[in-house]
């Protein structure tokens, strides 16, 4: 009996609505759809969590404080008291990405951060916003950021290239580490899912794989939506602060 | 409980909050196994792994196309592909140090700003 696996299958994109302007394909499809759903919940979240500012907080107004403060915190910890500033772009970017990496979690969900375009315009944004905010601050200044200090000065040769080429690594490091973890891990659970019907009575022990993944995926949804908006923090402090 | 002033019980409540905090605090030192650290170890893990993968091989990128433009090939791409290897190399070191724009920025100082102050050593 052939085993047919189709794993890469969840990941095709397809048009909903058909639309075509010009050359363009506009269509509605399944992505835009779950990042509708991921905008419309978060939406909902912090609606509903901030309606009646209560001196005990129900549960709504729990989850939203919750999710303020910990962005806050996070930018308090890494930027600093400068960084407020930029809270909601921080803010919106992180819950973005948690609630599209957990939406994609649920069966027959679609996960719009494994595509690589997805996470690289997030990362694109990211970098020319922090770039364009490093520049707006220090000017000419700025360029600073890729001479290491107490460093001899025949290794400042060397090392301002590398310095250089780092930043612009960053965007690529940024969007590939969200794909790759959210490709690999979808992967590995429809594999293993795919094992299950198809060895029979044996299929327990794919589907006890599976089951322990499916926490391991959460884990990972969850700490890489914290990994790029840390990331995101520390490119923002080195823009602001320089060093 | 309706005596007093609900202001003032809120503020002793407060103090009662700070206080547990502080040792909270006290109770897991730095570099401790508190949850936050767990948290953060496991993120900096998640991250480090790419950097030195994607540094090479965007380097190598960043050479071929500016050999293809220049018409120099192969030359630009050997250096790129050398200057990749160092500033992988270099950005996992940081990482892991935590300095420059890496991960692991002290949790539990007394103050935000410390948290940058006393790692220029970049």
């Amino acid at each position: 009996m052939a085993i047919e696996l189709h794993p890469l299958d969840q990941f095709k994109i397809e048009p909903i609505l058909s639309l075509h302007i010009g050359r363009i394909d506009a269509s509605f499809t399944n992505s835009a759809l779950f990042m509708t759903a991921a905008v419309v919940m978060i939406s909902a979240l912090v609606i509903l969590g901030s309606r009646k500012a209560e001196m005990v907080p129900g549960r709504w107004q729990s989850l939203g404080e919750m999710a303020y403060e910990f962005i806050a915190n996070m930018i308090d910890e890494t930027v600093g008291k400068e960084g407020q500033e930029y809270f909601p772009f921080v803010f919106t970017l992180f819950m973005f990405i948690l609630f599209g990496n957990v939406l994609g979690l649920i069966p027959y969900g679609f996960t719009f951060t494994s595509h690589i375009i997805v996470t690289f315009a997030l990362a694109a944004l990211v970098f020319i916003g922090v770039t364009l905010i490093g520049i707006f601050r220090h000017g000419f200044h700025f360029l600073s950021l890729f001479v290491p200090h107490g460093v001899p000065k025949v290794l400042l040769l060397l090392l301002v290239p590398i310095e250089v080429l780092s930043y612009f690594i960053r965007p690529f490091t940024l969007s590939i580490r969200l794909f790759a973890n959210m490709l690999a891990g979808h992967t590995m659970l429809a594999i293993f899912g795919g094992f299950v019907a198809a060895i029979g009575l044996l299929g327990i022990i794919p589907l006890g794989v599976d089951v322990l993944l499916i926490f391991l995926e959460l884990l990972v949804a969850v700490l890489q939506a914290y990994v790029f908006t840390i990331l995101t923090c520390l490119y923002l402090r080195d823009a602001i602060h320089l060093h | 409980m309706g005596e007093g002033d609900p202001r003032a019980s809120l503020k002793e409540l407060g103090d009662r909050l700070d206080k547990a905090r502080g040792g909270m605090k006290q109770a897991a030192p730095e570099g401790g196994n508190g949850i936050g650290d767990t948290q953060n170890a496991l993120g900096q893990g998640l991250r480090i792994g790419v950097e030195l993968v994607v540094a090479v091989v965007v380097s190598v990128g960043i050479g071929w196309a500016l050999d293809n433009w220049f018409g120099t090939k192969p030359a630009l791409m050997v250096v790129f592909f050398f200057l990749g290897i160092g500033a992988g190399m270099w950005n996992v070191y940081r990482a892991v140090k935590g300095m420059g724009s890496a991960m692991g920025v002290r949790r539990g100082m007394p103050e935000s700003k410390a948290a940058w102050d006393d790692e220029d050593e970049d």
